[in-house]
């Protein structure tokens, strides 16, 4: 080929990738460097303009007591959800992958938290949380019990948090399990099946390994998610009671648009970031080895 | 390749006993799925330590007859007995019966070794039993080399080797193989037969072996049962359906090329090939009937029996299959070696009388009693 003519192939291969580029590097990439730069200057006002102060941001970071309640609480938020949610994604989708009477329809029931707006959701666990009126505490009112304000009290808020985030998230991992459960052959299960294999045998030796890959990529946005989903807060507790149910990427919408301190904001941003890289290729690097890719 | 004779001969548990007793017998065995019968009040046995072939077309419920034995399918009715027990709705492990499947079914997460002691392990059979009867299963198959490997990492006759291991390591009775060949290209496939048939002969395991291949019938089985559209169509050794088929079907299905199945009317002297009145091949009358005769029966002459016109020829290399027109229809010819015909030769065709078949065409049955006509030189 000549040169000219090379050059146009090139020529069209930028075109052809600039609109997916432009997008990527106008939406993701430069607002992530503007964010790790934003995050080492200081907070610009009308009278004292920005300045570069080096890792002195960090350094207050590092003295604030709600940032570190609020990692706790993160970190607790993702205990509770991520292994609960995929263990119950993965029940949910053996079963309906059975034979089942009307199984259209439990998949369907199943699926439907999913498709739900976070914000909807909320506002129906808003109702079952309710004090005195609420779902909860008319049901144990029938046994007895007093009303308990379920989103008032510190002690309860972040494992009510937990409890409708797994609701609303496991019916979406069920999906991928369930697809991924339909494309394994059933031969494999026959033929344990006739060596004598039990079900729960089968399940952990040749069903669960071979959903392994599932599982990883479920892992990941499980992680990603209990980071990132912060909707619920806004309609159930807006933090509180006592930042006692604020999470990271609430507490940075705080102050980036309740305080406006937008250095700082920039700076917490860059640590969420950090942390989700880490996470994420510590999950790729340990379990991919042990992963079977058919 | 030829498999390793050492190990084996002589172990107690695959010699189950020398009096020919069946060990499978299916009694009125019936499956449905709503309107769709797959398998239609069809029974057998099967004899201790025989090869069974379960044989016929796509979709005609070979598949579904061998999982009813397994137990991986529920019988809609009938029973089916296993070494004389009633094991209609016993699970596929109380059957003690091991399987080879189409696809195979290895597991793939799993190592070739770990495969095919699968089994051992559900049963806890201790570990130094099972290494030993491992290595002497890898020995049989000859994937001694292999056992670290992952299936993904093996070539479709080693994976094959992997499930006829898996099954031969359970050591049970009766082994069950839905088309384990069929994945493999000619070659290997025809060695593997040979292969099968052997191991099978010297474990003295009774094989249940589906396959829509005639002619691996045909060389494998010590009986095969022929089966159309969830029916028994015949069940007999492979020259009982050779040299007398019962129906147009089974005349049909065995053999390649197939019987010539021609079309007789009422004429002169006898019954006539439709188109050729003139010339009796049968004795009385004709109409209604078929007459069967195999190409490789026919014989080319120069003059005498009947007329025909040569129309095509395939060279196969050992022989040669002819397309010749006789009166208003055609038949196949097979004549050894070459056989270079100009289009539209004019030849004489000769069969012997006890070659020929004679079939009812309303019935598709054999019909019995009538005498074929010999030719005249
Ligand atoms: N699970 C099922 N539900 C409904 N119909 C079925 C089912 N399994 C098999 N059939 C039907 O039963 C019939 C026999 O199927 P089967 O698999 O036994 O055929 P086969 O002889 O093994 O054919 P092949 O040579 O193509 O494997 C077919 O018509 C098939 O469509
Ligand atoms: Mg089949």
């Amino acid at each position: 080929m000549s040169r000219a003519g090379s050059t146009r192939v090139h020529l069209y291969g930028w075109l052809l990738l600039a609109p997916a580029a432009i997008l990527l590097i106008a939406f993701t990439h430069y607002p992530t460097g503007a964010t790790l730069v934003h995050s080492v200057f200081s907070e610009g006002t009308a009278l004292r303009p920005s300045t570069f102060v080096g890792l002195e941001n960090y350094g207050f970071m590092m003295g604030d007591e709600v940032f570190w309640r609020v990692v706790g609480n993160n970190f607790w938020f993702a205990v509770g959800t991520i292994p609960a949610s995929i263990a119950l994604a993965l029940l949910m989708a053996v079963w309906v992958n059975g034979r089942l009477p009307a199984r259209g329809l439990v998949r369907m029931a199943y699926f439907t938290p999913t498709i739900l707006p976070m914000i909807a959701v909320a506002n129906i666990w808003l109702f079952f949380y309710s004090p005195d009126i609420g779902l909860i505490d008319q049901v144990l009112r029938l046994f007895g019990a007093s009303g308990h304000n379920w989103l008032g009290d510190p002690d309860t808020v972040l494992g009510c948090i937990i409890i409708m985030t797994i609701w609303k998230e496991s019916g979406f991992f069920m999906i991928f399990y369930l697809a991924a459960l339909q494309s394994l052959p059933p031969e494999l299960e026959e033929a344990a099946k006739l060596e004598g294999a039990k079900r729960w045998y089968i399940f952990r030796r040749i069903t669960f390994p071979l959903l392994m890959p599932t599982t990883l990529f479920v892992l990941i946005n499980a992680t990603i998610n209990s980071f990132k989903l912060v909707d619920h807060l806004f309609i159930l507790t807006k933090g509180g009671p006592d930042n006692a149910s604020s999470l990271l990427l609430y507490y940075i919408y705080e102050v980036a648009f309740s305080f406006f301190e937008e250095a700082y904001a920039a700076t917490l941003t860059a640590v969420l970031l950090a942390v989700l890289a880490v996470i994420s290729i510590g999950q790729f690097a340990i379990l991919d080895k042990r992963i079977h890719y058919r | 390749m030829v498999l390793a004779s050492s190990a084996i001969a002589g172990s107690h548990l695959w010699n189950s006993g020398s009096d020919s007793m069946s060990v499978i017998e299916l009694v009125g065995v019936t499956k449905a799925w709503g309107d769709i019968v797959a398998v239609d009040d069809v029974s057998f046995t099967v004899e201790d330590g025989s090869f069974v072939v379960l044989l016929g077309p796509s979709g005609c419920g070979k598949s579904t007859t061998l999982r009813l034995i397994a137990g991986l399918e529920s019988v809609t009715a009938g029973t089916v007995y296993i070494g004389g027990e009633d094991m209609t709705h016993k699970s596929p492990s109380e059957r003690r019966i091991s399987m080879v499947f189409q696809s195979y079914a290895l597991f793939p997460h799993l190592n070739v070794a770990e495969n095919i002691v699968f089994g051992l392990k559900v049963r806890k059979t201790p570990a130094a039993e099972r290494d030993q009867r491992l290595k002497r299963a890898a020995e049989i198959v000859e994937l001694s080399d292999l056992l670290h490997r992952k299936p993904a990492q093996l070539s479709g006759g080693q994976r094959q080797r992997v499930a006829l291991a898996r099954a031969i390591i359970a050591e049970n009775a009766i082994c069950l193989m839905d088309e384990p060949l069929s994945n493999l290209d000619a070659k290997l496939r025809h060695d593997m037969r040979g292969e099968i048939r052997a191991l099978q002969r010297r474990l003295g395991v009774t094989v249940v072996y589906v396959t829509h291949d005639q002619s691996e019938a045909m060389s494998m089985a010590d009986r095969v049962i022929l089966l159309r559209d969830g029916r028994i169509e015949q069940a007999g050794t492979p020259d009982e359906l050779y040299d007398r088929p019962e129906t147009v079907f089974a005349a049909g299905f065995i053999g390649t090329p197939s019987m010539n199945l021609l079309d007789l009317t009422d004429g002169p002297g006898g019954a006539g090939i439709s188109g050729l009145e003139g010339k009796p091949v049968l004795d009385g009358p004709g109409e209604g009937l078929k007459l069967g005769i195999r190409p490789e029966h026919i014989e080319i002459r120069d003059f005498g029996g009947l007329p025909a016109e040569l129309v095509w020829s395939d060279y196969l290399g050992a022989d040669t299959i002819l397309t010749a027109r006789v009166g208003s229809q055609s038949l196949l010819v097979r004549v050894p070696g070459r056989f270079d015909v100009a289009r539209g030769v004019s030849v004489n065709l000769v069969w012997a009388p006890e070659n020929v078949h004679v079939f009812d065409t309303a019935t598709g049955r054999r019909a019995s009693g009538r005498q074929a006509l010999a030719m005249a030189a």
